[in-house]
């Protein structure tokens, strides 16, 4: 019985922190939430018009919701990946590491899921998915697989993250039998999450652009990048604006690890690259229309372009140990890092892999109005729910917010 | 000559002992059960009435049989003149088909004199490999049930006889472009 | 597993091929002695107890709470059938029939398409369109008809759908239509994650479209482009709609799902031939059962010498291409 009472003032103490904060707090919600209020606006016209609202037809019949979903299934996936390295440096914030990137993954797993929810023409009918009502259909269609490892996931995550933060909050040192397994099991888990995603998209030879055996490490690789430039941003912030400490040598540990990741997702796509350009077969025909184009039509090009071109950038900030031990070259590499894999995965492996359709036409797709606000929308949600957990989350870890101080006393937040 | 006609039925019967293997090796996947199957086509063939020109038909409202016909092979003057012949013209005129003493009858190259109903048959003896795939329902259109009933359709009713080169079509319109439709 | 089919519709079925079917007999919903699975749905979702109400029934007919249509029971495949029916009469104005005819035992349907006839003149694209009840806008096509360069061969690459000519063929230019290849190793079938569309003993893949969620995967997944969506609500006018329906094949779609050739099973399962067969003016479609000796389409695979697209894909498709002359 006591676990429930103190559970309720756990939930009650958090949204006693959620709802205060400072100025800026507040406008980083309020931002959220406009921007969410805007989503939902466009996801309503996207309802009831139908997906015509969106650029997607026959011929890209999947694109920037997808590409979105894809990328932030890496970020989930690596995001607790660096409970690996935590483990084998032994970091002294080991607790606080895998938290933060449990938080992280949480949080991307629901902007996953959300990508997948708007990108669907039926809504409402997503309980087909589920065994027993539905009908899932295991083990031949990979989305289903999909399905089951993103919503295992997400149950594993919060279960740990719960728990690890639970104990904390009622000072007690968190039983490692029970979540060393768990956090350990998650690394696997991770690690098939991304992979079922990449089989999604290579287990469909009528695609020969996905249907390469190098795509699912490419996934990985890329992850490995993309996940942890958040969480290097957030460690800063956090050891800036609270008690938080984190060891710099953590930090350029990090970096130098994403320098060895990136080389790997470069070192991929070069393979990839040469592999259709000197064969020269009909499949050359996609890595043209990503970074020369076809004929008139270009539209994704610059981006590509820029894609590789931030991605190289970052892997030579973070391999000189000068500019990742500096801290705006470290930021900038972050955030360079963020975008070129965002661009990567978000439109270089969709829309490429779809144009030119099975039938060789050319159908231009960009994102469309609705599409780009529906998608700011669901970062938001994403952006917001990981705002509040590390809200609560941050005080729990230094133990400014705890069972034994006395209810009703305003807890010590900070900012 | 003869020696073609005594080998035709020779070679229906290696033909066909080739069909037979054919379906065991290569289409044995498709298990054979009875049932929804097809009977062999009957030799006289069911199509609907030949497409005459309006008023052109019974060709003896205008030959009279009575008349002897002219069977100088000479270009057309007072009437048949809205065609020109464009099959095979420079070996061929008017007699090799039309039937010079029954006027509203065809006859083949034997001799032998048949019905317009039954024009296939005159096509088929230069165009055989038309002809048999005509039979088999490959060639051309056939209406009716796929497991049942059949109707053909004449030669001419595709191909006109004196110009029979397949005339191209207006085709329907361009598809729209995934470009041009917006919500 | 029983199959029904609604009477009205059941004609060049043969007698026999269709037990339990509900007849023209109104719909019967017969309490089941365990409770099924939508009942189950039902009371979750707070119906009365009696879950085998008429409201609860309507609901699970064409509503949200409906099983997927091949799990369902004769009798309440009957329902929804004759539910779908008066719903279209209604909205079009004119009796529609929807039928649910089962396959026909020892049928495999094929294809044939001779392209050394094809002319390109997209006859078929719009038989297809009327018969199968395709939106008009925004504008779905089953048929793509490429228009193709005959000093390059079947190359996709340079394949174009939207060819505009005075008149067809134009020289140097060979034309493939495309539609389903109804596969013997579907690729969309497999990708579907909720079961939504599958192979039917006859060969025919079909959709239930009321099981679809609008995912897409199967059009990712198709190497022939032949799975379409429904990105708006579709616009069938009235009077060209075609009344005479089957439930896995024409009858009128709903926005935000796939559709599909289903070499018009509305058609076929009655012993008559698909539309676009019917109207090609060269006769370049040719249609039957792989399992009859006798058939047209037999005669094809072993006279002529027939090929299949994307043979590497080992989709083995039952849509053959074929030299004619």
């Amino acid at each position: 019985m006591g676990t429930i009472r103190h559970f309720i003032h756990f939930a009650l103490g958090s949204l006693r922190i959620v709802t205060r904060g400072n100025l800026l707090y507040w406008l980083w919600v309020g931002l959220l939430l406009v921007l969410i209020a805007a989503g939902g606006v466009a996801y309503s016209r996207q309802l009831g018009e139908g997906l015509i609202t969106t650029n997607m037809r026959d011929q890209v019949s999947w694109a920037f919701y997808i590409g979105n979903f894809t990328f932030l299934v890496g970020v989930a996936a690596a995001a607790v990946l660096l409970v690996i390295p935590a483990y084998v440096y032994h970091w002294k914030p080991i607790k606080e590491v895998v938290i933060l990137g449990e938080l992280l993954a949480i949080a991307s797993i629901v902007m996953c899921g959300l990508f997948v929810l708007v990108d669907v023409g039926h809504p409402e009918r997503l309980w087909h998915l589920i065994p027993g009502l539905g009908l899932l259909n295991v083990p031949s269609s990979l989305l289903a697989w999909d399905v089951i490892v993103l919503n295992g996931y997400l149950v594993l995550n919060f279960v740990i993250v719960t728990y690890l933060l639970f104990s904390l909050y009622r000072g007690r040192t968190p039983a490692k039998a029970f979540f060393l397994p768990l956090v350990l099991f998650s690394i696997p888990a991770a690690i098939a999450i991304h992979t079922v995603t990449a089989f999604l998209y290579n287990g469909m030879p009528a695609r020969p652009f996905w249907n390469a055996s190098i795509l699912a490490p490419r996934f990985l690789a890329s992850a490995f990048c993309s996940g942890p430039a958040v969480l290097l941003i957030l460690m800063q912030l956090l050891r800036r604006f609270t008690r938080f400490e984190i060891d710099d040598r953590a930090i350029w540990k990090v970096a130098e690890l994403m320098a060895y990741a990136m080389f790997v997702n470069l070192f991929l796509l070069g393979a990839e690259v040469f592999k259709d350009v000197y064969s020269n077969t009909e499949h050359l025909i996609h890595m043209r229309y990503m970074f020369v184009g076809i004929g008139e039509h270009k539209a994704i090009v610059p981006y590509m372009w820029l894609s590789v071109f931030c991605s190289f950038v970052a892997f030579l900030l973070f391999l000189v140990p000068a500019t990742r031990r500096n801290t705006i070259t470290l930021n900038v590499g972050c955030v360079l890092i963020w975008l070129g894999v965002y661009l990567e995965k978000g439109m270089g492996l969709v829309i490429p892999g779809l144009t030119p359709d099975t039938l060789g036409e050319i159908y231009e797709y960009f994102p469309s109005q609705v599409e780009l606000w529906v998608a700011a929308g669901i970062f938001s949600v994403g952006f917001l729910v990981f705002t509040l957990m590390v809200k609560v989350a941050t005080p729990i870890m230094l133990g400014e917010f705890a069972l034994d101080r006395r209810p009703g006393q305003p807890a010590p937040v900070a900012h | 000559m003869r020696i073609a006609l005594l080998l035709l039925p020779l070679m229906g019967l290696v033909s066909a002992a080739c069909d037979e293997s054919h379906v065991q090796v290569h289409w044995s996947h498709f298990t054979q059960e009875p049932g929804a199957q097809t009977q062999p086509e009957e030799s006289r063939i069911e199509v609907p009435p030949p497409p005459f020109t309006e008023g052109v038909f019974p060709c003896t409202d205008c030959h009279d049989p009575e008349i002897p016909t002219n069977t100088k092979r000479r270009p057309m003057k007072t009437a048949h003149t809205e065609f020109t012949l464009k099959h095979d013209e420079e070996h061929r005129w008017c007699l090799d088909c039309h039937d010079t003493k029954d006027r509203d009858k065809l006859h083949l190259a034997s001799g032998e004199v048949i019905e317009f109903t039954e024009s296939y048959r005159l096509c088929g003896q230069c165009h055989g490999d038309k002809y048999r795939d005509w039979r088999a329902g490959v060639h051309g259109r056939r209406s009716g049930q796929w497991n049942g009933h059949k109707t053909y359709l004449l030669c001419v009713h595709c191909h006109n006889s004196h110009a029979p080169a397949f005339q191209p079509l207006k085709p329907e319109p361009v598809p729209v472009r995934p470009t041009e439709r917006k919500p | 597993m029983t199959r029904s089919c609604n009477g009205p519709t059941t004609a060049g079925v043969p007698a026999g091929a269709c037990t339990g079917c509900a007849g023209s007999q109104p719909p019967v919903h017969a309490a089941q002695p365990l409770p099924s699975r939508r009942e189950f749905l039902c009371v979750a979702a707070g119906c009365a107890a009696a879950a085998t109400t008429a409201g609860c029934t309507d609901l699970t007919h064409t509503g949200w709470f409906r099983e997927r249509f091949r799990d369902l029971g004769a009798d309440e495949k009957a329902g929804i059938l004759a539910d779908l029916a008066k719903e279209h009469s209604e909205r079009f104005h004119k009796p529609v029939t929807v039928g649910a005819e089962p396959p026909l035992p020892g049928v495999e349907f094929g294809y044939a398409l001779d392209i050394s006839r094809c002319i390109g003149c997209r006859r078929c694209v719009y038989a297809c369109v009327e018969e199968n009840n395709q939106s008009r806008d925004p504008q779905v096509h089953w048929i793509r008809v490429l228009e193709m360069e005959k000093d390059k061969g079947i190359d996709f690459a340079h394949a174009n759908a939207y060819y505009d000519a005075e008149k067809v063929p134009r020289p140097g230019h060979f034309y493939l239509p495309v539609q389903c290849q109804q596969c013997q190793n579907p690729p969309c079938v497999k990708s579907c994650p909720v079961g939504a569309t599958w192979q039917e003993p006859d060969g025919i893949i079909v959709v239930d479209y009321d099981w679809c969620i609008g995912c897409r995967c199967c059009m990712s997944a198709c190497p022939y482009g032949a799975r379409h969506f429904n990105f708006a609500e579709p616009e069938i006018p009235a009077e060209q709609m075609n009344p005479k329906t089957h439930y896995l094949g024409n009858r009128p779609r709903m926005k935000g799902v796939v559709e599909k050739c289903t070499f018009c099973i509305q058609r076929v399962r009655n012993g008559r031939y698909p539309a676009c067969v019917e109207v090609c003016p060269v006769g370049a479609r040719k249609f039957g059962n792989l399992r009859d000796p006798n058939s047209e389409i037999r005669y094809i695979l072993e006279h002529k010498r027939v090929f299949v697209l994307k043979t590497e894909l080992n989709t083995r498709p039952r849509f053959f291409y074929f030299y004619g002359v």
